[in-house]
């Protein structure tokens, strides 16, 4: 899967967790923007982990603040 | 706490740009100051000026029935674990002032880590200062750079601080979930060590873990199994060994983390475990080595406590008798509980929001009955709980009075 396509299912994984509608960007963060507790993290991470059969560790989570970050991330561990 | 959390910052204007570091805490100080404002005794800072029975005190002025502390057994008054405290401090003294590893270990440390072989019929046993530095000391230790630890969302802060401390990657699945821990053992790179962390019983809402199936699918996946059994030695399993014992798993337990502050009725933690190079832990696990061991009186009335924990199946019979009345009473009384059916020694009160959980609080310790408040973050999915943790020593009698108490200070609040 190329960055579009990863872009495209995780902008429709994300779609529930985004209550207020927020128009999401690279640029858009987790924590600020969209406003995600620990446990939206929780089941965010999940979904995503389980479409893409990865594993997402908190140590790399740590390193994901925004949308862009998150979208490179899984680019990369779905090749690794 | 003192009373120096309401004043303004002082300085109040700092020098230069920097920026005060308790400003972080802004926040929580306001949800405080207009908890307190609000006119409620401080939840967070009761004294109990005299302890009367393991299920009574003196409390803000009041006596009070104590259904909030962690004496499952009532051991903390009995006679026999008294004396050998008094008999060690005359003998050993009031502290060893060191190491384990140095001159902090006594012939009592040596005789409490045989009781908890004997306890748990395993190999190994070796005592920390604390159940918190047990999980810290031997989580951050055992999982290293590279290797997974697979661990339950719900853990106790214990847990979570010894993943943080040690550098192993960490993979957190949703609360019990037996199929989404499965599949992330699933998913963890092919040579990779693996650690599963879960706990006998979750001492939030109370509830046990399905251990028989979480250790079976741990183990069909090469991983190491850790349970912390805080909440259930001496109570849960046959042999008071734990849930993983209850559920006829034990043998397939790498290693059981356990504490001398609840059943025990003191203060100390361990771990057991029949892994052959156990005894290595003793000189790389930093928070049992870089602290001093625990007092000579402490680890004689622990040891005397667990050996009385081996002989006591009237006790647990009527603790769990009691864990049943209360949870029935509750229910029918309409309050919302943490678990349908009463699995442990803990009943979980769901409030609806923090104030009116506060203000349940107090309305009970006004009755004279003191319980847990427990709150976000601590709590599973930002809940606020009143936190019932009975005891084998509270009477039937005073189980029908905490429920009267319930009922009153329920209706007066209107939660029921
Ligand atoms: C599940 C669990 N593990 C560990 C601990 C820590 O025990 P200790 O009080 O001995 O530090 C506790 C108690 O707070 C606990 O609930």
């Amino acid at each position: 899967m190329n960055r579009a396509d990863v872009d495209t299912k995780i902008r429709s994984l994300i779609e529930p967790f985004n209550k207020k509608g927020i128009a999401i960007t690279d640029q858009t963060t987790f924590a600020g923007d969209l406003e995600f507790d620990s446990l939206t993290v929780m089941d965010f991470v999940a979904a995503i982990e389980d479409e893409f059969d990865i594993i997402i560790s908190m140590n790399q989570q740590a390193e994901i603040e925004t949308y862009g970050q998150l979208v490179d991330a899984v680019c990369k561990l779905q090749n690794d | 706490m003192s009373q120096g959390i309401s004043q303004p910052d002082q300085p109040v204007i700092r020098e230069g740009d920097t920026p005060d570091l308790f400003s972080k805490f802004d926040p929580l100080i306001q949800q405080r100051k207009d908890l307190l404002d609000s006119g409620i005794e401080d939840p967070f800072s009761l004294v109990m000026e005299k302890v009367l029975s393991p299920t009574s005190a003196i409390c803000n002025g009041r006596e009070t029935i104590l259904l909030g502390t962690y004496n499952y057994m009532g051991m903390t008054f009995d006679p026999d674990v008294i004396a050998a405290g008094k008999q060690a401090l005359d003998d050993f003294g009031s502290g060893t002032t060191g190491s384990r590893v140095l001159n902090g270990t006594y012939q009592g440390h040596r005789e409490v880590e045989q009781a908890l072989r004997e306890f748990y019929a395993m190999d190994h046993a070796m005592v920390f200062s604390t159940g918190y530095q047990a999980n810290l000391g031997i989580i951050s230790t055992i999982a290293g750079k590279g290797d997974y630890i697979v661990l339950d969302i719900d853990s106790h802060a214990s847990i979570w601080d010894g993943c943080a401390l040690g550098n192993a990657e960490v993979v957190p699945f949703k609360h019990n979930d037996i199929e989404a821990m499965e599949k992330r053992l699933r998913r963890i790179p092919e040579g990779a060590g693996k650690l599963v962390v879960l706990e006998g019983v979750y001492s939030m809402l109370g509830d046990v873990a399905p251990l028989k199936e979480m250790v079976a699918v741990a183990k069909r996946y090469g991983a190491m199994v850790l349970v912390d059994e805080a909440h259930s030695m001496g109570f849960i399993g046959p042999n008071g060994r734990g849930v993983a014992e209850e559920q006829g798993v034990i043998d397939e337990v790498d290693f059981v983390i356990g504490t001398f502050s609840k059943s025990v009725g003191t203060v100390g933690g361990f771990c057991v475990s029949n892994h052959p190079k156990f005894e290595i832990m003793r000189l790389v696990c930093r928070p049992y080595v870089f602290t001093a061991s625990l007092p000579p009186s402490v680890v004689a009335t622990a040891a005397t406590s667990i050996r009385k924990l081996m002989r006591n199946a009237d006790k647990r019979a009527h603790l769990w008798e009691n864990s049943k009345r209360l949870h029935a009473g509750l229910r029918k009384h309409g309050f919302q509980l943490g678990t349908k059916e009463p699995q442990s020694a803990i009943v979980a009160v769901i409030m609806p929001d923090l104030e009116r959980g506060a203000a349940m609080w107090e309305a009970l310790l006004k009755e004279g009955l003191y319980v847990n408040l427990a709150r976000p973050p601590a709590t599973p999915a930002n809940m606020t709980l009143l936190r019932c943790s009975l005891c084998a020593e509270h009477s039937e009698e005073q189980v029908e009075t905490i429920l009267g108490m319930f009922e009153r200070a329920g209706k007066r609040v209107g939660i029921i």
